[in-house]
């Protein structure tokens, strides 16, 4: 097994919630609220769960776009979290993302070379000018465009054409570790895969290591080597991919299996209901966080915080009775 | 064909076909802008009137401050096409001249609006926090001056000390000074919405530094923005500046502004015997504020990019 290049341990980023003309501190909205995970060298780690769960400031919170509350980021045994400005803008090399939103994730401003080519000034790989225009078209190319694309602006391409430009913004420095947040759910189903297999054969060729935030279970299961479950800011399990959605563990990661669609009519289906809503991130339930809406919950499911143990074979879970 | 010529061919090829293809933010502007007929006749109105501001001393013979006592009140005729003024200088040449100080004042003060209007509201919207709080109070502050009883009295009271020929200045301050606030809050606003946008979360994840992310990223954005209500604003100072002049606390005679010039009418003979001393400045006035502000909507609408 390759080596791990990136781990997170009990990381929190909770929002704070003002109230009021002088604006109090009330509470606190937990986005991320203690998630560990790993991610080894040129794997996939697909992470998936309901909106708002906190995927999204997962992703950015580790690469410190917003400041953690607590926890602790190594990437390549460095400390991202506490790393001072210097080293941190070394790490920006290595580590990079790429959005959802293929429309306001690009500056409408900016041509496709100025966009591609920002990084490489900034980090002073190339200066403006013929070699700089040249690599930018080898990395545009990459992804799919064409080498007389560079000089336009945004608003002149598709929405899958723009992820391209987002997906080779990414690349321009070389990163050996991308999130990508979501990045097909604004995406036509054809293009969709287009951007997916764009995304598996860079990961061939160059070895990159993705976080693969999504709510789709489909994409999620193609693209990804492991993957984790979360709930309410937290990790609720975390596997390989077949162990995962061959054999659930956590109730949560069932009831989410249970609502994929199977082509086949005539398929007895059991689809588990969850009752209820999600609850609020401000005021998440006590012990485990799903014990309002799950049908095994105990009285300890109520009290005692579920540890987040290995149940062999590196499968993560947190339930008291995961077994 | 040799293998070089076809090779520059394709190049060429290639390079025509890029060249029609992109289209910048701004051809998008232009484009839209030129389908709008109002707006372009109110560009080539302010057009007329610049170049006639500016090229005033060839297209006149006259000097604007040269009297001439023994051709006073004169009626328009061929040699003075809008007759002369009680010290006999040349009309027309006064309106000209005049054309300049009020254009003149008009561009300073909003220059004035610009940079103390978008350097606060860029630095407040950039940094939030209490130094937001802090200048936004400050922007009602100023906000809930009245205009005219503050030009007024600051005009009257600075006004004094100042030869004629400067007073233009103290205007262009006045007007400038006072006019910032709403540009302030509209900058803050932009700010606010595009820090937000994921590209200056990727420009962050780029590692770009907060200096370049509001110069490349922030301002250029909007530009568009500030560009228009430059063009509103200076419609406004022009009457502005036309307004304290007619009251006399403006730029004040010799120096001809459209303003004072208008002043004539205040004399009853002058108003219903000499029309050609009142309305024509006043006609300048009208179409100059309503040129800019034709061709100021026009730039909106084309900059606005969800008017299609």
């Amino acid at each position: 097994m390759s080596e791990k290049i990136l781990e997170v341990n009990n990381l929190k980023k909770y929002f704070p919630i003002y109230q009021g003309a002088l604006r109090k501190k009330v509470g606190d909205v937990k986005a991320v609220d203690g998630v560990s995970l790993f991610i080894r060298e040129g794997e996939t780690l697909g992470i998936v769960g309901e909106s708002g769960c906190g995927k999204s400031t997962l992703g950015r919170t580790l690469l410190r776009l917003y400041e953690a509350t607590d926890g602790e980021v190594s990437y390549k045994g460095k400390d991202v979290l506490n790393a001072p400005k210097d080293e941190m803008k070394a790490l920006r090399r290595e580590m990079q993302i790429v959005f959802q939103d293929p429309y306001s994730s690009l500056n409408p401003r900016m041509t496709v070379s100025s966009i591609v080519g920002e990084s490489l000034i900034e980090h002073g790989l190339y200066k403006k000018g013929k070699e700089l225009d040249e690599y930018v078209v080898e990395v545009i190319t990459k992804c799919g465009l064409a080498n007389y694309h560079i000089n336009r602006y945004p608003h002149e391409f598709s929405g899958g054409q723009r992820q391209r430009i987002g997906i080779a913004r990414a690349l321009a420095l070389n990163p050996s570790f991308i999130v990508a947040d979501e990045p097909v759910s604004a995406l036509d189903v054809s293009i969709q895969s287009q951007i997916i297999n764009l995304l598996t054969d860079l990961q061939h060729d160059l070895g990159i290591s993705y976080m693969f935030i999504s709510h789709d279970l489909g994409v999620v299961r193609y693209i990804s080597h492991r993957v984790g479950v979360m709930y309410l800011g937290s990790m609720v399990e975390l596997a390989s991919k077949n162990a995962l959605f061959d054999s659930p563990k956590h109730p949560y990661t069932q009831a989410l299996l249970s609502a994929i669609p199977k082509p086949d009519p005539r398929t007895k289906r059991n689809r588990i209901l969850l009752e209820g809503d999600i609850p609020s991130p401000a005021n998440p339930p006590s012990g485990c966080k799903f014990h309002t809406r799950c049908m095994y919950a105990k009285d300890i499911c109520k009290e005692q915080v579920p540890e987040f143990r290995d149940l062999g074979g590196e499968h993560f879970v947190a339930c008291h009775f995961a077994e | 064909m040799t293998e070089k010529s076809k090779e520059i061919k394709q190049k060429k090829v290639n390079n025509t076909e890029e060249q029609q293809d992109i289209l910048t933010p701004w051809k998008l502007v232009r484009r839209k802008f030129n389908k709008n007929k109002i707006a372009k006749v109110g560009l080539a109105i302010f057009i007329v009137l610049v170049l006639a501001a500016l090229l005033a001393p060839y297209l006149t013979p006259y000097d604007p401050y040269e009297m001439d006592f023994t051709k006073t009140n004169q009626k328009p005729s061929k040699q003075h096409l809008l007759g002369t003024d009680e010290l006999g200088r040349d009309y027309l040449t006064r309106i000209l001249y005049g054309g300049r100080v009020s254009m003149k004042v008009g561009l300073f003060a909003v220059i004035i609006e610009i940079i103390v209007g978008a350097l606060v509201g860029g630095v407040a919207g950039f940094y939030g926090g209490w130094i937001d709080n802090a200048l936004m109070r400050l922007v009602e502050v100023f906000m809930s001056f009245p205009f005219l009883p503050l030009a007024i009295t600051v005009s009257a009271v600075v006004g004094v000390r100042v030869p004629p020929e400067q007073k233009m200045y103290i205007v262009m301050l006045i007007i400038g000074l006072l006019s910032w606030p709403g540009l302030a809050r509209m900058v803050r606003g932009q700010i606010l919405s595009l820090r937000e946008q994921e590209f200056v979360l990727a420009a962050k994840a780029l590692g770009i530094r907060d200096s370049k992310i509001i110069w490349r990223h922030l301002i250029p954005n909007t530009v568009g923005y500030i560009i228009v209500s430059a063009t509103l604003g200076m419609a406004g100072a022009i009457m502005s500046e036309a307004a304290l002049s007619f009251l006399g606390l403006g730029v004040t005679p010799p120096v001809p502004t459209w303003g004072n010039l208008v002043q004539n009418a205040r004399d009853i003979y002058v108003l219903k015997n000499r029309i050609w001393l009142w309305l024509p400045p006043g006609i300048c006035i009208f179409l100059a504020v309503m040129s800019i502000n034709l061709f100021g909507d026009g730039l909106r609408d084309a900059i606005d990019p969800k008017s299609r």
